[in-house]
């Protein structure tokens, strides 16, 4: 288990390599620069550029700005933003726990009903719920999450006015942040109804960047329980005068959640994605909403050193559910 | 006393080409502590028959029958609930692949416990006791260990040996197994039977062995009934049935053995099963029977006196009509 965990993280050392050359190459590739950027409408002359352009080192040639970066990177400096001049990892960890926040609540979300419904889908195989849950799982694997989410902003925020429109808490609530999860820092503060209002800012974004990964794990789970149902240890299970439940719900269950895990675990790149349009759409102050107003900057520390951060994340997140697949697969765990 | 009584059971598949009937109107009883051997060419309704029995067909199954009761309980209006409490418990079935046929995901320990607990919930330690106890019932070696282990860390014999410790767990009065030895090497095959064998001496339970070998039906069976096509053609203890065969598609069966079952597979008569889309109109044999006539191309033959072993044939051999005519 060891020895494959440390397999694993030496695959890591290429991977990282090239998202670092891909994170920085992606934001240079765009037309225009921070300098042009920074100074906007009004335009700037060429010697004020040059000048500038020395001082943040844009004029080397851009291996050795690479160089650079990569030798940065592996002392743990992305740089600081150009905006805010702030640590480029200080702003990625301080805006972090929001995104983790939303994008925990929506897996939690997607596994909640999308295991159960793939099982129930599968076990009623042809029937009516099967057929209503699987079309329904298609539409909302194939919704545009901004035409979904304004869908649910029109009539739940809109005419039945049930949830906030943006932002994680009401501006009324103000307590400080230790974990920089809101669910548990408005509990701690004991402000009353900062925990209420906080969760009914979650709920929307939730379903909206849980639709996509709800719809792939109920799909998921359907097909590979219907493969486990046919399975010689199935009739094993119910010769041995099993109940249905006990025979779909573990025996059946177990062995169709691998290939389960394995989506679920793919669905985190998907996810973060996700979280990107999500949090622009209803103003989450994650690093979604970081690297996309930094992109409109053409802030290049910001994104390249975020871009690595979240690709890190995605690969950390990958390892755990290979070691998640070794504990749940007896077969793998062994060898 | 009759454990298992079966009277005209039928069973058919709703088919995406229409209705298929796998089992056709099969009379069969089987004992307390006697040892039935059903023999039959591959796709004859053997494995079907037995999973109506034990009500493991799929949905596309249709089961009919005109009696199907089991130690004096009626099967065929007993609802599902009042049935698992039956199967799994007195009434038991192992299959032909001992590999597939246990859960991946648990130790082998946790798939006996489970019976323990569900049938006759026992506490935890009564159940390691008695899972252990089973081990070595079956001749598992360092049961305690054993039982830790997951099917894939085990041969096919010892999950075969798992497959009967589990199936015997609850005491069944009738234990079904379905080619129970088919998937394993022949040395392990004899060990297998002569274990089944032996638990049926220490625990009086019945025996159905579904079997394609003719050594093994002489070797360990006491009766043996004779499928083909889905229909029971004839039913003899086995010594009578090796000596004076009644139905043309046994004594084919027996004539076809090299040396009377030296060969560990069944042997080969002219010909194949009817399926679907070949069945014969009168006797199902008839294609292929070297004593077939008009009338048995016409007309379906019925099962024959027990003198005559119930063969369903028109002309049955070692009878003194046929001595006569
Ligand atoms: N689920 C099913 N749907 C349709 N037909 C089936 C189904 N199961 C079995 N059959 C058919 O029923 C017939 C009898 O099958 P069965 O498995 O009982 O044969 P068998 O005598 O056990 O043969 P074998 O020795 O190969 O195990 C076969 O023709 C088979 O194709
Ligand atoms: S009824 Fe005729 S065809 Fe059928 S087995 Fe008897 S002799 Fe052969
Ligand atoms: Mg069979």
């Amino acid at each position: 288990m060891l020895n494959y965990a440390l397999s694993r993280l030496l695959t890591f050392i290429p991977t990282f390599i090239g998202v670092t050359l891909i994170s920085f190459s992606f934001i240079r590739a765009l037309p225009g620069d921070p300098i042009q950027v920074m100074a906007g409408e009004r335009g700037i002359s060429d010697e004020r550029y040059a000048e500038l352009a020395k001082q943040f080192g844009y004029d080397r040639p851009i291996y050795v700005q690479f160089w650079d970066y990569l030798t940065g990177v592996l002392q743990g400096d992305l740089g600081n933003s150009f905006v805010t001049k702030r640590p480029v990892w200080d702003e990625f960890f301080a805006l972090f726990p929001a995104t983790l926040e939303l994008s925990i609540c929506a897996m939690i979300f997607a596994v909640a009903l999308g295991l159960p419904a793939g099982v129930i889908a599968a076990v009623n195989r042809g029937k009516f719920f099967d057929r209503a849950l699987m079309s329904t799982a298609l539409v909302g694997y194939s919704m545009p999450i901004f035409w979904w989410a304004l869908l649910l902003i029109i009539v739940f925020s809109g005419n039945l006015q049930w949830t906030p429109v943006s932002g994680r808490i009401d501006l009324l609530y103000y307590f400080p942040d230790p974990t920089g999860f809101m669910i548990i820092d408005s509990l701690a503060s004991g402000q009353k109804g900062a925990f209420t209002s906080a969760m009914r800012h979650l709920i929307l974004p939730t379903i909206v960047l849980g639709t996509i990964p709800l719809a792939v794990i109920a799909r998921q789970t359907r097909s590979a329980m219907l493969e486990v149902l046919g399975e010689d240890y199935i009739r094993t299970a119910r010769a041995k005068g099993m109940s249905p439940g006990r025979i779909n719900g573990i025996h059946a269950l177990r062995n169709a959640l691998i290939p389960v895990i394995t989506v679920i675990g793919l669905s985190v790149g998907t996810l973060l994605a996700g979280a990107i349009l999500t949090e622009t759409i209803f103003s989450w102050p994650g690093i979604g909403k970081w690297m996309v107003d930094s992109i409109f900057r053409r802030d290049y520390p910001v994104v390249q050193g975020g871009l690595l951060l979240i690709a890190v994340m995605v690969m950390i997140v990958n390892l755990t559910v290979d070691m998640l697949y070794g504990v749940i697969n007896p077969k793998i765990r062994k060898r | 006393m009759t454990l298992l009584h079966i009277r005209n059971l039928s069973v058919d598949f709703a088919t995406a080409s229409g209705q298929f009937r796998a089992v056709d109107g099969v009379d069969q009883d089987v004992n307390e502590s006697e040892i039935l051997a059903i023999v039959g060419e591959s796709g004859s309704g053997k494995s079907v028959s037995m999973l109506a029995v034990m009500g493991l067909l799929p949905w596309t199954a249709t089961v009919t029958a005109d009696e199907l009761t089991f130690d004096g309980q009626d099967l065929l209006t007993m609802d599902p609930r009042a049935r698992r409490k039956i199967v799994g418990k007195d009434l038991a079935m192992i299959f032909q692949e001992p590999m597939s046929s246990l859960n991946p995901c648990f130790t082998v320990g946790w798939q006996i416990r489970e019976a323990l607990r569900v049938h006759l919930g026992m506490g935890r330690r009564e159940r390691q006791a008695r899972a252990i106890e089973l081990f070595e019932q079956v001749g598992i070696p360092d049961p305690e260990k054993r039982l830790s282990a997951f099917p894939h860390q085990m041969s096919g014999g010892m999950n075969q040996r798992v497959m009967i410790a589990m199936a015997i767990a609850c005491k069944p009065k009738l234990l079904i197994a379905d080619e129970p030895t088919t998937a394993l090497d022949v040395t392990i095959q004899a060990q297998i039977l002569d274990l089944l064998a032996s638990l049926r001496d220490e625990t009086g339970m019945g025996l159905v062995l579904i079997t394609h070998d003719m050594g093994v039906v002489a070797e360990t069976a006491e009766r043996v009934s004779v499928q083909y096509a889905g229909q029971k053609i004839e039913e003899q203890p086995v010594v009578p049935l090796f000596e004076t065969p009644h139905h043309p598609y046994t004594s084919a069966l027996l004539d076809a053995l090299p040396e009377r079952a030296t060969e560990k597979r069944l042997p080969t008569i002219p010909g194949v099963v009817p399926g679907q889309f070949d069945r014969p109109a009168g006797c199902l044999f008839s294609p292929r029977c070297q004593f077939a006539n008009a009338k048995c191309k016409a007309e379906a033959p019925r099962p024959s006196s027990i003198e005559l072993g119930h063969a369903r044939c028109f002309y049955p051999l070692n009878s003194n009509e046929r001595a006569a005519s």
